[in-house]
């Protein structure tokens, strides 16, 4: 079994990407390629800055930061962001295994792109979910990642009949994500979801431009603005009035 | 009357801690009882604001009194507004106008007055030439060419030989508690007792309990020039903040200390408040002001220093370091209403960096008070957080106070000999370059041998490095014993030393500066290959470095470990000397501001860092190497042994709001949870930040807009627009912890 996980970067205080203080692994690889990834850096699964590091590695990276997570670990721990995680689920799920054991907090912040054996049973280990859904029309989701998102609301509706926690995550992103019907339709698919405790509205920014030129590639949202602070409460207006007071703009 | 206080053994002996104990009404509760300034104080305030902007723009300096030889009594009384003032009593007899103290040495008073456009009067300079001998004067007298040689590298920099060396702090609320006449009476009968063999330091202590009964006696004359008697206790909270703050005044007029903190008196006066509000004498509203008029004293101390001084410390502070929070080793924390009423003060009059509000943490603090403090932090950048879990185990004493930035001293019970710092960056080139300065080629260390040609050999450096050290830490001493011998002899703390104990601990403090610069050139020269590139004298001028290696910051234990391992050696060498009045030795990472000066006059560096290039201030790891975020980085500072540094181990964290958490309530509980984490790690300081970069940038091209705009810097905290524009650049260039 594979012991060893191929890994962007690691931020080891991460305050985004789930509760209190977090050691948050950027794993390498992803099945998307969203237009507006603000990580293209992580797409690819092999580069040649990929780092791998070991379950015992991230282990102790975790016992290092431990006293940080509050009192029995109750306000942090791990998560795993990408890239998308899931691609190496095998062995995150003897990550994450091993890692409750130890009483750490589990979080896997996944696009839902891959639906299989492997990712369900990472799921059992998994505390929290944070799954992006980013468009809620198949065609839309094609366009602006590369594929349909069947596998993704598949995901979502396995997480939910498991009856764990798990927080939908939607980057709002001017002309391609922020059309009033696709977000009354995205907010009305995920109203009757029990396991959802959040719902995050992350703004689109600018921020990751300057990498595809790093790294050679055409930025396809080159003429793309940042949503503006009206743009922002619409686009909360429509989630709230279907999904309530779980709303909130990050 | 007022109510009779819970007796113990305070009304025995001089003890203000069994009186807190006894007395101090703990609160549990949050920051909502808090109100907000009074028309008073807003006037006040504004006035005082008023009054600084004038020193700003007259560059620095409002007025010099450069006639009147500062002594307790020197000063007719001054005030901001006789009418508003809650609290009174300034320096000289205006606020602002700074005094002249020559008994440092007057060539520095001359030096620093003309550098301001004035010039002190002939009489004083007579008084100093001809009768009256310096410190400076005397320091001069008995050094030794080895010694001056330290000084000129800039190997040993920022000692106290031409200026106070401060650092000492009075027990101040002994003066509200006991009234004047009854420490007089302690001070004799300890006098009394002193007697024996006539040592030299029997006879010194005779000597220096006498200067201070003397000292006692002129604090209850400046008192009465303000028309108060302190010769009795002080009877209500108004009378308890003042005698204390005329105990303060008293030493700041006699001294200009680099450093003279205040100490831990907020929960002192809280139970001077809580009576007086209990039997209906006060408000919250006029408790409130009392706390911010003593605030607003406290932000008009004033000195009068050189430019170089400001070079090296730079934003004219005062380190009015004031202890807040912590536990009694009963477990009774020492939270009080009136420790978030100081908190306040920071609403109330706007950020400023003094007093330098320093909260002692623990985990077990009530939540209340940790979310109060995060929350300050994050809307004012002008507190820090100092470990008491581990100052209360390590020093064995739970009433204690913070000199400067971050040298824990009992209250009223230990003092330090202040020593500045050793360049360890420097010492590294020494051992390279057979014992000489990397930059003049002039030979300081004797008996270093030339490092075999090609790529340094970690072996072969290690062996030279351990002789360099062992020789300066040996000279270090040396120098300090005989600064520390003739400060006590010409410029004597009377005031301060007289609210403390006769019998009182001694310590010397040392320091280090550019450690992480050293532990990543170790790391460089052994994991990575590091060949010098020499000059035609032989001089290592660059390093060639190829192949890559641990560095400072990243929770690796390969590099960590010799940060840890430099500093446990450099405190083991001190300790093998002969030390003045046998004092303690203790050593601290600490570099103020200076660590851009040291940087300047260091040479470059195996760890590719250029020659002139600012060294990382304090423990810090160095800039932009440490990229496995905030965490990882505060756990290699951490990982520094406080037992191997009592003097204090500083590490300045600087981060955006935003990479705090998405909104404030989060923020909050994030930085609580750093703060218990890095604590629970044994870590012993740290300044917070919490501001843009943005920020800073536009305080840079425009001051005017941001007159209150304080930062955390090495230990203490300036007001951003003072700093020289090098030192801004430096800040800004500074690891800000970010995550997208």
């Amino acid at each position: 079994m594979a012991k060893t996980l191929k890994i962007h970067s690691i931020e080891t205080f991460g305050v985004h990407d789930g509760p209190g203080i977090r050691l948050v692994i950027f794993a390498q690889g992803c099945p998307f390629r969203c237009l507006y990834c603000h990580n293209p850096d992580t797409q690819d699964l092999e580069t040649e800055q990929t780092k791998t590091k070991t379950i015992a590695e991230i282990l102790d990276l975790l016992e290092r930061e431990k006293p940080y997570f509050g009192k029995n670990c109750t306000q942090g721990g791990l998560t795993i962001s990408g890239g998308e995680p899931t691609l190496q689920a095998k062995v995150l799920t003897s990550l994450f295994k091993k890692a409750k054991e130890r009483g750490f907090h589990t979080c896997l912040d996944s696009c839902g792109a891959i639906v299989s054996k492997a990712v369900e049973e990472l799921y059992r280990f998994t505390d929290l979910l944070l799954l992006d859904v980013k468009h809620i029309d198949a065609d839309w989701h094609r366009k602006l990642v590369g594929q349909s998102n069947a596998k993704v609301l598949e995901n979502a509706k396995i997480r939910e009949k498991s009856g764990r926690e798990m927080h939908l995550r939607y980057v709002l992103v001017p002309g391609w994500t922020d059309q009033e019907k696709h977000l009354i339709a995205w907010a009305k698919y995920f109203s009757h979801f029990k396991t959802v405790s959040k719902v995050e509205i992350l703004p689109y920014h600018e921020l990751g431009k300057h990498k595809y030129k790093e790294l050679g590639r055409e930025y396809y949202l080159a003429d793309t603005k940042a949503p503006s602070k009206e743009e922002i409460a619409k686009a909360k207006n429509i989630f709230t009035e279907y999904l309530g007071n779980k709303v909130v703009v990050n | 009357m007022a109510k009779n206080f819970k007796g113990g053994v305070w009304q025995k002996q001089i003890n203000t801690r069994d009186f807190i104990l006894q007395n101090m009404t703990p609160y549990e509760g949050d920051a909502s009882f808090l109100l907000g300034p009074t028309e008073n104080t807003k006037k006040l305030w504004e006035k005082a604001s008023k009054l600084l902007s004038e020193e700003t723009a007259n560059g620095g300096i409002l007025d010099i009194d450069t006639e009147t030889i500062s002594t307790i009594t020197s000063h007719k009384p001054g005030y901001l507004d006789k009418d508003l003032e809650k609290i009174v009593g300034y320096q000289t007899d205006q606020p602002l106008k700074r005094a002249i103290k020559p008994f440092g040495g007057i060539r520095v008073v001359e030096a620093a007055a003309e550098e301001n456009g004035y010039k002190v009067s002939k009489k004083v300079v007579e008084i100093f030439d001809e009768y009256r001998k310096s410190h400076n004067d005397g320091v001069f007298d008995a050094y030794t060419k080895e010694m001056r040689l330290l000084r000129s590298t800039g190997i040993l920099t920022g000692l106290p030989d031409n200026y106070a060396r401060g650092r000492i702090i009075g027990d101040y609320r002994r003066v509200a508690l006991y009234g004047i006449d009854r420490l007089i009476e302690a001070k004799k009968a300890d006098k009394e007792a002193l007697v024996g063999v006539m040592t030299d330091e029997l006879i010194r202590l005779r000597e220096e309990v006498s200067e201070q009964i003397k000292a006692l006696k002129a604090m209850k004359i400046m008192a009465k020039t303000y028309a108060y008697d302190i010769s009795k206790p002080a009877e209500s909270a108004q009378e308890a903040i003042q005698w204390t703050w005329f105990g303060f005044l008293a030493a700041l007029k006699e001294q200009d200390g680099a450093a003279m903190s205040l100490g831990n008196v907020s929960s002192f006066f809280d139970i001077y408040i809580e009576r007086d509000l209990l039997e209906g004498r006060i408000t919250e509203q006029e408790a409130q002001e009392l706390v911010d008029h003593f605030i607003i004293q406290c932000r008009l101390i004033r000195h009068l220093r050189m430019d170089v001084y400001n070079q090296l410390f730079a934003g004219d502070p005062t380190w009015t370091t004031e202890c807040l929070g912590g536990f009694f080793s009963n477990g009774q924390h020492k939270i009080t209403k009136t420790s978030f009423r100081f908190l306040q003060s920071l609403y109330n009059l706007g950020p400023a960096p003094e007093p330098n509000l320093t909260v002692l943490w623990s985990e077990k603090l009530p939540e209340g008070w940790k979310k109060s403090c995060a929350q300050v932090s994050i809307d004012t950048s002008s507190i820090q957080y100092e470990n008491d879990d581990l100052m209360r185990e390590k020093g064995q004493c739970d009433d204690y106070c913070i000199a400067c930035c971050v040298s824990m001293m009992e209250t009223g019970k230990e003092m330090q000999f202040f020593g500045a710092r050793c360049n360890l960056a420097k010492a590294m080139l020494m051992a390279i370059n057979e014992g000489r300065d990397e930059i003049s080629g002039e030979l300081v260390v004797p008996g270093i041998e030339p490092l075999p040609a090609g790529p340094i050999k970690y072996e072969e450096f290690k062996k030279r490095f351990k002789k360099t050290v062992s020789y300066l830490a040996k000279a270090y001493v040396n120098t300090m014993n005989v600064i520390h011998y003739m400060h006590d002899k010409y410029y004597y703390e009377k005031a301060q030393l007289a609210l403390m104990d006769t019998h009182c601990h001694r310590n010397m403090a040392f320091g280090v500066a550019g450690l992480s610069v050293v532990a990543d050139s170790i790391s460089a020269i052994k994991f990575a290959k590091v060949t010098s590139v020499r000059d035609k004298d032989g001089l290592a001028t660059n390093y060639k470095v190829e192949g890559e290696y641990p560095m400072f910051g990243n929770d690796d234990d390969r590099v960590d470990e010799m940060a840890v391992d430099l500093v446990k050696r450099f405190n083991e060498e001190l300790a093998k000397n002969h030390i003045y009045r046998d004092a303690t030795a203790t050593l601290s990472v600490l570099t103020i501001t200076s660590n851009v000066v040291y940087g300047k006059k260091t040479g470059a560096t195996p760890d590719g860092r250029k020659a002139g290039e600012p060294f990382a201030p304090g423990a810090n790891p160095m800039h932009g190497r440490d990229h496995s975020g905030a965490i990882a980085s505060l756990n290699s500072v951490a990982k520094i042994d406080y037992a191997d540094a009592r003097d204090g181990i500083s590490n300045t964290f600087s981060i955006v709001p935003k990479a705090l958490g998405s909104e404030r309530k989060q923020q909050i509980s994030n930085l609580v949870g750093m703060l218990d984490g890095y604590f629970n790690k044994e870590a012993h300081h740290l300044n917070v930040n919490v501001l843009n970069r943005e920020t800073l940038e536009d305080a840079m091209e425009h001051p005017e807009k941001y007159p209150q705009l304080t930062i955390r810097v090495s230990g203490y905290a300036v007001n951003f627009i003072k700093l020289t524009r090098a030192l801004q650049e430096e800040v800004i260039a500074r690891t800000f912890h970010k995550t997208m």
